[in-house]
């Protein structure tokens, strides 16, 4: 049966992708004004990032395939 | 939980960008996609309503803190900690660590070792047929009208926040919820609940990162709100002296005692809701270790839920109101200060993240009412009262048909608390009748050989009519609020601890007294049920990190020094 770790990892994967994408987005055209408090830290692109990386290693530690 | 009024809709706090909306319409492709994987795996009636009882500790401990961990929770705690200031801290920690590592040590094994599928199944076990029929009934219908209330409060934070229509929210939330509840039974519910408590997580540890950047820290946060509001906002301990001393209105006795010691307890060792979770583990160790795990992320969970509100004390340039209020005026409630933290903060992507989180920890939340509803009905009321000769498979099948009428219910309900906003308030209220005494019931059960059957029926059905009979009597004259809670300086709060309090005390009392003037029970009977009389299997020899007991005592001491520190 495939792990319920394995789904986690897509959910991060995929939303840390997502929102990475928007924050780097934002990074390359940054809004005139921007809608929140903070914007210089672009929270997006590190947390995104973050997600992503941790994501990635859940998909590679439960991979179906592999033994846990 | 929070209370929510539909008098006045204020415009919606955040806008969605198309990636939000990305992030969200795949959390529902993700939910309704293990649904359908599991769908093969809940075939027998151990798969469908246990899990196949084969949940790892962590699994089961990660879902038995996540089906406590509902959105409404999260926002409605968040707004507490605006209004009374770190205080709203002992319902996560004195109103639920010792309660949780209680539940661990002490009462899992009887639970585990009695095999039984449920609560009420205990107390048939320990008590006979009527407790059983007592405990199932007021259960099983109180958890589906508490769904339904939930999923109204629900779509009308969803109107108030996103601004969608409450039916789309209604429906497309409880359609969602009962085909992967219906397709993979209680491990189709217990998955999604893992993936909440990871969503929740990331979608809500970014606002008191940035939040406590923006204060400058936690000991300027702590003077900006002795500015804003009072030094007391910060203290745990160093105000409950006096009812009158602290913004909740309650003194120690009502927290220690009321809460850490009667409602959490009855909450966090006899609500079905969060046991059934622990039920389902695979083996003793697991099932002990599971609420220690979830007693660990009890812990921090303030840093997502009590810290935002304490920082929108801070940083929030408007002053929140109460929710009578904000209904007359337009202007934003105290229940609003996670969204708005969240808008404040959070851009296109993130912003998506936080709104997913919060649709996952409702949408859990009823999937754990309605499984937990499922159980109880076809085992401790269908097969028992009405048919006691169906195969597994019938059973399994009741169990599905069980899932969609829940939800159908939970719909009616919804709608009819549209209708009659009232409803709302009585059904929260019958609810807590009956989770104080059920713990003195329940924990009497398994520490006392000589409790019996009468016994055991009437300490539940004289707490339970003792808890709506002062209830009643606040509600047709408030004053009787100082002699049920001992002061007239007390407020609501102090009421639901007190009243816990005394209808506990009438239980465990009444228990007694009739079990002492009956018949005892024959030792043979209560082997495997009762404290003394219960071989307690070996989890086996394992090493000193993978014990039970050892972690109990780490999460006690780090419990102990979270106390101080915040005192």
């Amino acid at each position: 049966m495939v792990s319920i770790w394995f789904f986690i990892g897509i959910s991060l994967a995929v939303n840390g992708a997502l929102i990475l994408a928007a924050g780097i987005y934002e990074l390359v055209h940054p809004p005139e004004n921007p809608s929140v408090v903070l914007f210089n830290l672009h929270a997006s692109v590190w947390w995104g990032a973050l997600l992503l990386l941790a994501g990635l290693a859940y998909l590679f530690k439960f991979a179906p395939q592999r033994k846990t | 939980m929070m209370p929510l009024s539909a008098a006045v809709v204020p415009t919606h706090l955040v806008h969605l960008a198309p990636v939000d909306l990305i992030i969200v319409v795949f959390y529902f492709v993700l939910v309704l996609s293990i649904g359908w994987y599991l769908k093969g795996r809940a075939n027998t009636g151990e798969d469908f309503f246990m899990a196949g009882r084969e949940m790892t500790a962590w699994v089961a401990g990660l879902s038995f803190l996540s089906a406590n961990l509902g959105a409404l929770e999260l926002m409605g705690w968040a707004g507490s900690a605006y209004q009374y200031g770190i205080l709203a801290a002992h319902w996560y920690w004195i109103g639920a660590i010792p309660a949780m590592l209680f539940l661990a040590l002490v009462m899992m094994p009887f639970y585990y070792i009695s095999k039984t599928h449920s609560v009420p199944g205990y107390l048939q076990l320990r008590f006979g047929e009527p407790s059983r029929a007592l405990s199932a009934v007021s259960f099983a219908f109180m958890t589906v009208l508490m769904s339904g209330v939930n999923m109204f409060a629900m779509a009308k934070v969803m109107q108030i926040v996103l601004g969608w229509d409450i039916n789309f929210s209604i429906w497309i939330s409880s359609l969602t919820v009962a085909i992967y509840v219906t397709l993979g039974g209680l491990r189709s519910a217990i998955f999604n609940e893992v993936l909440q408590f990871f969503l929740i997580w990331a979608g809500a540890l970014l606002i008191p990162i940035l939040g406590l950047y923006e204060a400058g820290g936690w000991t300027n946060l702590k003077i900006l709100i002795a500015h804003r509001a009072s030094e007391q906002y910060v203290h745990l301990w160093a105000g409950l002296g006096s009812f009158s001393n602290n913004p909740m209105g309650i003194n120690w006795v009502g927290i220690v005692f009321g809460l850490g010691a009667v409602i959490s307890m009855g909450y966090w060792t006899t609500d079905f809701l969060v046991v059934q979770r622990i039920l389902a583990a695979k083996d003793i160790r697991s099932a002990e270790m599971a609420p220690i795990i979830g007693a660990g992320f009890k812990m921090i969970v303030p840093i997502i839920v009590i810290l935002p509100g304490l920082l929108g004390l801070a940083v929030l340039p408007e002053k929140l109101v109460p929710e009578s209020l904000a209904a007359a005026t337009g202007a934003h409630s105290y229940n609003d200060v996670l969204p708005l933290m969240l808008a404040r903060y959070c851009g296109p992507g993130l912003l998506g993240l936080g709104v997913t989180a919060l649709i996952a920890g409702f949408m859990s939340g009823m999937a754990g009412n309605v499984s937990a509803f499922t159980t109880v009905w076809t085992y401790d009321i269908y097969r028992p009262f009405i048919n006691r000769k169906g195969s597994d498979h019938h059973y399994v099948n009741v169990g599905r048909w069980t899932t969609i009428l829940g939800v159908l219910i939970s719909v009616g309900t919804a709608y009819l608390v549209m209708q009659f906003a009232s409803i709302m308030d009585y059904v929260q209220a019958l609810f807590s009748f009956f989770i104080a005494p059920l713990f003195g019931t329940v924990v009497i059960g398994m520490l006392w050989k000589r409790a019996t059957g009468p016994g055991g029926f009437f300490g539940l059905l004289c707490g339970t009519l003792c808890s709506i009979g002062m209830w009643t009597w606040v509600k047709l004259d408030p004053s009787a609020l100082a002699y049920v809670a001992l002061s007239p300086h007390a407020k609501g709060l102090a009421q639901d601890m007190f009243q816990a309090l005394w209808s506990f005390i009438t239980c465990v009392v009444v228990t007694v007294v009739v079990s002492l003037a009956t018949k005892p029970m024959p030792d043979s009977q209560l082997s495997g049920l009762v404290y003394g009389l219960t071989e307690v299997p070996s989890i086996g020899d394992v090493p000193l990190y993978q014990k039970p007991l050892f972690w109990a005592g780490v999460v006690t001491v780090v419990f102990i020094a979270l106390n101080i520190i915040f005192w």
